[in-house]
């Protein structure tokens, strides 16, 4: 355990490193949450309470996404690069052979970098968009707990997601085609261009019910007090069930893999 | 005089350079045709739901900031077009950070050709029609709905946009790659003026506050790429009360962005070259 | 292989010059006094940033007359790159006299680039993803290159550099050493008049190595190429060079045949000096500040002279809380070049 809190620790620090590339981060989410934040206001004017949100909730949300955005890693940036690359240069048997849990280790090192980027990347541009417009923040210490907490699955969940993306290296030569239509299904159904809440009819079920959602969505509404009592236990269980089955679906095709290397002799 | 010669004969050179490059790659791409199509598609989507969040939204409305699908898809297409064929031309400049991060710069400046023709060349990617295709497609509808009372002018004007746009966008992207020449690890920032600009573009001047509308007016002027043309386009106030002959000057204004992106990009040539990082 | 003509008349960075030096001059390559200083930002504090000096390049005089091969050796960070890429115009100098051809390098790159040929071992000058023929093809528009010498060129240095299965690779997927091979085509593809190579055998096997050195001294022999190499293998230079250079802290420490390079003597020992508090640069006789670090600061003094009265002198005058000496980089460098030598027998 104390190996794996080193480094997710390492994992920060790494990434606390790159101040010119965090401070221009700030600056693109800063200017894309103004963009969108502006679209929000216009789009609840015209629809008062859209989706169960007011206006406040609304533009909240667009701070909160472009917070996540960086931690989730929607765009890219996170240690799936990495891990592809290990994977084709066949390094990645050099891990294999490490004291440590392949996945728990990677896990840990992209939680160390999400933390960085949720607190680097996220606190600013938010304190802007407080300036700027009038958020729906929490007053109650408790709400922001279980804010924290459904962060946490919500970045569990995301590595998962990219853990089985980058895994797909072994098979595939070229993984840009799957990364490219991962990193698409992650911006749509994450809820990233628009609440998921707004998406109509049977597209919002469809949505609302997909492992994107647990990354910002519920988040969300877990921070705009949505969820309560067996209402927010139930928000939990949702991420948590995801989280489960990807990391399991994940370390499947992680031991049909390592088999593969070992087998073959890296 | 001779100076302008002289920049004439080096544009010349440049342009030669970046068709000699660019059609290598167009080439080593053609030769697995699937993959290209497949990356098309892609590219395709990716841009496309941009606009379907745009239609989601007016699953709940009929107008925002006062204008309604048709028209927004009118700002989105010629947008999304003048920004997809900038980044068809020059997308790979914005890599120019990495570039000098990895020294790879260096094995340019020993060829006799331009750097900027070069870097914009490097990788030319047809796939990015991707882009301009479903930029031209949601222009295509949103011609086809909109209410206009066309003339001549007016019709016209499309096409200016379109052009004068892709330069005005391309400026930008030149100047973004030049800011990275002082600041490696910094193209996020451009990131934001491009990408982001084109965001801005897609929903109508009027849902923005107006010292945003301002700052792209009269300091990054973006708003000339669709913005002041189509407020004229379709008789509309400007929000921030400028006279409505402003749709007459995107090429002017595109002419100025190019010569100062240029300007901007020799200078952090210079300043890499005597400083080497 | 012949020259082409390096003047272009539908070249505008080429107007032609018919005072050209070069041709009057055995000088091919001219350097005077050049320096190149570096500004260098480091990090202090939270926010503080303190600003450096970096000599790396610190008053370099020599020439190489046309056709000759040098071999120019030195430590890592000792200025070799440097001086290479102000030789291809890559980099200005901050001062002194640089000439290449009779072109200085810095105001008429593009014009230079016709005329040289670049090998920088760690880095390749071939387009990544694209097969190895298609780089050519390019060299071959982009230099000009009349066809009929484009297809000579490239039959010798497939022939030679044994390239054929190669061509249709993309040049990832090539070998260090077959990217090597690659890139010393590329780089000769358009006859230059000079040849610079960076580290051209690192990381090849003894075969590629004996293979890019026989062409290399062909190459020299028969057309008369200038060639400048920088590398860290001895056998290179014993196989190839006459001459060679040995450059340390910017500076040109030997410049001579290769049989002399052991007597090297005048090189710098550092005293590196931690005194209690931070203080500006100190001044003793016979040595002088190369570096300071917060408290820690390093002086470099001959070789040859005892370091026991500098610290004498030193110890009396400040506080001084801790002393070492480093033996010069550049001895190490030479040392490990004959070790490997002996090594490999």
């Amino acid at each position: 355990m104390r190996l794996y809190v080193a480094v997710a620790a390492g994992g920060f620090r790494r990434y606390a490193t790159y101040r010119t590339a965090t401070a221009a981060g700030v600056f693109t989410n800063t200017v894309f949450g103004l963009i969108v934040a502006y679209t929000y206001v216009a789009l609840w004017d015209e629809r008062p309470g859209l989706g169960g949100y007011d206006q406040a909730e609304a533009v909240t949300y667009v701070w909160l996404g472009q917070a996540m955005l960086a931690a989730c890693s929607l765009l890219g940036g996170g240690f799936e690069d990495e891990l592809v690359e290990r994977i084709r240069s066949g390094d990645i048997a050099v891990d294999l052979y490490r004291p440590a849990d392949l996945q728990l280790w990677w896990l840990a090192g992209d939680l160390g970098r999400a933390a960085f980027q949720l607190l680097g990347r996220g606190v600013v541009p938010m304190a802007v968009g407080a300036l700027v417009f009038e958020l729906a923040l929490p007053a109650a210490p408790g709400t922001w707990l279980a804010f924290v907490c459904s962060v946490l699955l919500a970045l569990v969940v995301s590595f998962a997601l990219r853990y089985l993306v980058a895994l797909s290296a072994f098979w595939l030569l070229d993984g840009a085609g799957v990364t490219q239509i991962a990193a698409l299904a992650g911006m749509f159904f994450s809820g990233m261009l628009l609440p998921l809440n707004v998406f109509p009819g049977a597209l919002g079920e469809l949505a609302r019910a997909l492992p994107w959602s647990a990354l910002l969505q519920v988040p969300a509404d877990v921070l705009l007090g949505k969820h309560t009592g067996f209402g927010l236990l139930g928000a939990y269980a949702f991420q948590a069930a995801w989280a489960v089955v990807l990391l399991g679906a994940g370390r499947l095709l992680q031991y049909v893999a390592t088999r593969r290397v070992v087998v073959q002799g890296g | 005089m001779a100076e302008l010669v002289r920049e004439r004969g080096r544009l010349r050179h440049g342009v030669a350079a970046y068709r000699l490059i660019a059609g290598a790659w167009v080439r080593s791409t053609m030769a697995y045709r699937a993959s290209f199509a497949l990356t098309l598609c892609a590219n395709f989507a990716v841009t496309a739901f941009d606009f379907v969040a745009i239609l989601l939204m007016f699953s709940h409305v009929d107008a925002l900031g006062g204008f309604t699908l048709g028209e927004i898809a009118f700002l989105y297409g010629t947008s999304g077009t003048a920004f997809g064929l900038a980044e068809l031309l020059l997308g790979p400049v914005q890599r120019l950070g990495s570039r000098v991060r990895d020294g790879t710069l260096d094995t340019l400046l020993v060829r006799p050709a331009p750097v900027l023709a070069q870097v914009a060349a490097d990788r030319f990617a047809l796939r990015r029609l991707g882009r301009v295709t479903q930029g031209l497609l949601v222009l295509g509808y949103g011609l086809a709905v909109m209410d206009v009372d066309w003339d001549p002018v007016k019709l016209l004007m499309v096409p200016m946009m379109l052009v004068c746009g892709a330069a005005i966008f391309g400026a930008v992207l030149v100047a973004g790659g030049a800011f990275q020449f002082l600041a490696q690890d910094a193209s996020e920032v451009s990131n934001s003026f491009t990408y982001g600009g084109n965001t801005l573009l897609q929903y109508p001047p009027t849902v923005f506050a107006k010292e945003l509308v301002r700052g792209v007016t009269f300091v990054l002027p973006l708003a000339f790429v669709n913005w002041l043309p189509a407020l004229y386009i379709l008789d509309r106030e400007n929000p921030i009360g400028l006279p409505s002959w402003l749709a007459f000057l995107p090429p002017f204004v595109a002419a100025a962005c190019c010569a100062l992106a240029g300007l901007a990009w020799r200078a952090g040539l210079r300043s890499y070259r005597s400083t080497g990082s | 292989m012949e020259r082409t003509d390096p003047t272009d008349p539908t070249d505008p960075t080429d107007p032609t010059d018919p005072t050209d030096p070069t041709d009057s001059t055995d000088d091919f390559i001219v350097l005077d006094g050049v320096e190149k200083v570096f500004d260098v930002r480091r990090k202090t504090g939270f926010l503080r940033r303190e600003r450096r000096e970096v000599r790396a390049v610190d008053g370099i005089s020599f020439s190489v007359p046309r056709g000759e091969m040098v071999g120019y050796i030195g430590p890592n960070g000792a200025g070799k790159s440097t001086t290479i890429k102000m030789l291809t115009g890559i980099l200005t100098p901050s001062g002194g006299r640089l000439r290449v051809a009779g072109i200085e390098p810095a105001r008429e790159r593009t014009r230079l680039a016709r005329r040289i040929g670049v090998v920088f071992g760690q880095r390749t000058t071939l387009w990544w993803d694209l097969p190895l023929i298609d780089s050519y093809r390019l060299m071959h528009r982009m230099y000009r290159i009349p066809d009929a010498r484009f297809r000579a060129n490239l039959d010798r240095c497939v022939e030679l550099l044994d390239l054929g299965a190669l061509l249709d690779v993309p040049v990832r997927q090539l070998s260090l050493g077959q990217r090597m091979r690659g890139d010393i085509a590329a780089a000769l593809l358009h006859d230059p008049d000079v040849l610079y190579l960076d580290k051209p055998t690192i990381g090849l096997d003894v075969i590629s190595k004996a293979k890019v050195r026989g062409f290399l001294r062909d190459l020299n022999a028969e057309s008369g190429t200038t060639v400048l190499l920088t590398t860290h293998d001895l056998q290179d230079i014993e196989q190839l060079c006459k001459r060679v250079m040995v450059i340390d802290h910017g500076r040109l420490m030997y410049d001579g045949a290769l049989a002399g390079l052991h007597e090297i003597g005048e090189s710098e020992r550092t005293l590196v000096v931690d005194f209690e508090h931070e203080l500006p640069e100190v001044s003793v006789a016979g040595a002088r500040v190369v570096r300071v670090e917060g408290p820690r600061q390093w002086l470099a003094f001959p070789a040859a002279a005892s370091a026991a009265p500098l610290v004498t002198e030193l110890a009396s005058a400040y506080p001084v809380v801790d002393l070492s000496v480093r033996e010069p980089d550049i001895e190490a460098v030479i040392a490990q070049m004959y070790a490997d030598r002996s090594a490999l027998g």
